[in-house]
């Protein structure tokens, strides 16, 4: 495939991998990495990224998955709306994810209707085809995923659709890597930024923070060999005390993003602050429809309130999400907590920690 | 987060959507959020949505990059025999 | 021709008749089939008999590259193949919902008749069911096949020793991923059909090479992942897959990166999944590639590793494991 294949060269990742071999011994001390992009992390797990770098570098997973981090009430409110006849449009990732007694799979299997949808057009084209049932989809994502999302109100704006809405959980990176930068618990030497939410957002959104908390940031894209290149980066930062942004997903990413879409999202969406299911409240973190579109608004139109939800005590997904325990560490990994059985968010959604863990982690001979 | 793949755009409609190809399949795609572009302009598509367009001759550039890095690393290998 | 299924063409009376002697007799009716017995007489075979069964509910029942008419015929002939018999006689059984248009059930059954014609088999017993509109997808289909075990086949996992070959007939996941791709408004064109087909052929291509072959199955729902796993499940070998040797199709790893779908993880309607002797590999390989079917043959990896293990080398050197993969595949975007 064009633009995929090249960074997929195992040549070139072993000439990648002598390369940390060689800055991390002269480093001569433990780094702690910290990426914060489902897609990496799965990436990470899939190539077997960790296991073949030096034992000083540490790369921790975090909050990086947007279905780990929403609050278990999201989907009692999805649920809850099925109940009322309002068919939830969602993505696939959303339809396992354990609510505080149920999950949208089990509310199906139970005769609900719940439409899973490649594309938020799917969810407009269900509206327009079914002029008489509420459509409402399910908004959760980062940035590279609010653009998408919000065209859902745009789009039932220009063909005036009366029966489409949106349940939004939006979250924002930025202000994740501020919280996580200053939790005394977690040390973050340098942070992986994610590669699309980075297309949308831009280059220079990080410089501010990279240069008051002195971490290094380097924007990577998903392949083994864009991490491994990304990790390089991040070394020679490290080595030379400097903490800038490198962005080596240029091909992608702007220095100032994509402003059309910060606009389009602007137009609709404005800042609030937002409940991360393990973290807690991180202010302006989140995206909420402004009140001039509270129709499009389901949380607004149906008079539905979010609730947190109870996590089960013995869920130890908010110290994975922060970086804190490794999955393997948490009491419940593989025994009780299993895909097939999640007690929580981070082995749910295929890109949780947990699930990039079990499924390819589980560290062979 | 962010599953995203380089596509082709093959036909671009005045409603700002279009098709997209890659690999012999293609699909409908939402060009909305970009500002203009072309038909046989690579750009990333998320969940139907092009979000950015990709830059081939920065996308050329990173290919060169790595492959000189393979023959630093080879070069130094050589080297240190 | 806008004709509909009712409920009376599965009740038994005239309309009945008439749906059974204009579409099921025009088609099947040489053989046993011909007189309408409530079963079907078959004549003793050499060997023990291998019989498998298999039901398709497959949506939407019309997908690129085929449909569920042919898919029923190749998907018990396959079960039979892998367990080393020839199939000689398939069963028949329609579910058919009401209000299903009349010209999708022709062309359906025309694909069966073609697909056993093919594969050298006769539809010998059959029923036709309709049930109420809501309660069924369109169509279901059942086959059960009888074949006759070749001699000098002895297959199974405990045959199985660390150093025999892994070996696939051809690039995997084309069935699921065109069935995904229709489901999820990617078009496919040439770029994607399903590879529904029958393994008779290539089961006659591994014949020669007799107790050297140890294992055979076509890898459907759960793909390659799932079969490899079911074989090493419990037992004493694992399996080593090597870096990129699975084959994969251009198109295939389109939709795959698009939907976030792993190939390993997506049925195949038309490979096998063979474990050898090394010492036959090569010659399995020749035999297999003389047919058209069988031209994307490869050996994916060894029997080896971990015990109850299948892992595959990745592109770091580190080694992974490839787990049976859980429940639904669904298109995601995270």
């Amino acid at each position: 495939m064009k633009y995929v294949d090249e960074f997929r060269n195992s040549d070139v990742a072993a000439a990648l991998l002598r390369e940390i071999a060689k800055l991390s011994s002269s480093l001569n001390k433990a780094v702690n990495i910290m990426e914060v992009c489902g897609s990496h992390t799965m990436a990470i797990a899939r190539h077997g990224i960790r296991e073949a770098l030096p034992p000083n570098i540490n790369l921790i997973s975090g909050p990086g998955c947007p279905v780990c981090v929403t609050e278990s009430g999201y989907i009692d409110a999805a649920i809850e709306l099925g109940g009322q006849g309002v068919v939830p449009a969602t993505f696939g990732d959303m339809l396992n994810v354990p609510g505080s007694k149920s999950s949208l799979a089990k509310f199906r299997a139970e005769g609900g209707r719940v439409e899973i949808c490649y594309s938020p057009d799917s969810a407009v084209e269900l509206a327009e085809k079914a002029p008489n049932t509420e459509i409402v989809f399910l908004a959760v994502g980062f940035e590279t995923t609010v653009g998408p999302a919000v065209s859902v109100i745009d789009s039932a704006i220009s063909k005036s659709l009366g029966n489409l809405s949106i349940l939004t959980a939006f979250k924002q990176i930025m202000p994740a890597l501020e919280a996580l930068s200053s939790d005394p618990e977690i040390r973050i030497d340098a942070f992986l930024c994610p590669a699309h939410v980075s297309a949308i957002i831009g280059a220079d959104a990080y410089k501010p923070f990279a240069e008051k908390r002195r971490i290094p940031c380097v924007i990577a894209g998903f392949e083994p060999v864009d991490i491994l290149y990304g990790i390089i980066g991040i070394l020679k930062q490290i080595q030379a005390g400097t903490a800038t942004v490198e962005n080596q997903y240029s091909r992608v990413v702007k220095p100032e993003g994509n402003v059309r879409a910060r606009n389009f999202i602007n137009t609709y969406l404005e800042t609030a602050d937002a409940w991360w299911r393990g973290i807690g409240v991180i202010p302006q973190s989140g995206l909420s429809v402004r009140e001039e579109f509270a129709g499009y608004d389901a949380a607004a139109r149906f008079n539905v309130r979010i609730q947190r939800g109870e996590p089960d005590k013995r869920c130890q997904c908010g110290n994975v999400l922060k970086g804190k325990i490794r999955p393997d560490q948490c009491g419940m990994f593989a025994k009780v907590c299993t895909p097939e059985n999640p007690v929580g968010p981070c082995m749910v959604s295929s890109e949780g920690t947990c699930s990039a863990y079990f499924k390819y982690g589980r560290v062979i001979g | 987060m962010c599953l995203a793949v380089p596509m082709k755009i093959i036909e671009i409609n005045e409603d700002r959507t279009g098709i997209a190809e890659s690999g012999g399949v293609s699909r409908k795609v939402n060009l909305k959020l970009l500002d203009e572009c072309a038909v046989g302009d690579y750009v990333i598509i998320h969940a139907g949505f092009a979000i950015e367009k990709l830059d081939e001759e920065q996308a050329a550039k990173s290919v060169a990059l790595f492959d000189e890095l393979v023959r630093e690393m080879s070069g130094i290998q050589r080297q240190s025999r | 021709m806008d004709e509909k299924i009712q409920l009376a063409h599965g009740g038994g009376g005239k309309l009945s008749a008439r749906l059974i002697k204009d579409e099921i007799l025009s088609r099947f009716g040489n053989g046993p089939l011909r007189n309408l017995p409530d079963a079907a007489e078959l004549p003793p075979v050499a060997g023990n008999i291998i019989y498998s069964t298999d039901s398709f509910v497959v949506s939407p029942y019309f997908f690129p590259g085929g449909n569920i008419g042919e898919l029923a015929v190749y998907g018990t002939v396959n079960d039979v193949c892998v367990a080393g018999g020839r199939p000689q006689w398939l069963s028949l059984a329609l579910i058919i919902e009401e209000g299903f248009p009349l010209e999708n059930l022709r062309r359906i059954l025309d694909s069966t008749a073609e697909a056993a014609k093919r594969c050298g088999v006769t539809i010998v017993t059959g029923d036709t069911k309709v049930v109420q509109k809501g309660n069924c997808d369109g169509i279901y289909m059942n086959t059960s096949g009888i074949g006759v075990k070749v001699a000098g086949l002895e297959l199974g996992r405990q045959r199985i020793k660390p150093g025999d070959a892994v070996i696939v007939s051809g690039t995997i996941g084309e069935h699921g991923f065109a069935v995904l791709a229709a489901r999820n408004g990617i078009r496919t064109g040439e770029g994607l059909v399903s590879d529904c087909g029958p393994l008779n052929g290539l089961l006659e291509q591994a014949v020669p090479f007799g107790n050297k072959v140890k294992f055979m199955r076509d890898p459907t729902r759960g793909g390659v992942a799932a079969v490899l796993n079911e074989i090493v499940e419990g037992m004493e070998f694992g399996i080593e897959l090597k870096q990129n040797a699975v084959p994969v199709s251009e198109g295939v790893r389109s939709v795959s990166e698009m939907l976030g779908i792993d190939p390993l993880n997506v049925a195949c309607e038309g490979r096998m999944i063979l474990i050898c002797d090394q010492s036959a590999a090569d010659g399995i390989l020749s035999g297999f590639k003389s047919l058209p079917e069988g031209k994307g043959v490869c050996v994916i990896g060894a029997v080896g590793g971990i015990a109850g293990t299948v892992t595959m080398k990745t592109i770091t050197g580190v080694s992974r494991l490839i787990d049976l993969p859980s429940g639904e595949l669904l298109p995601r975007i995270c």
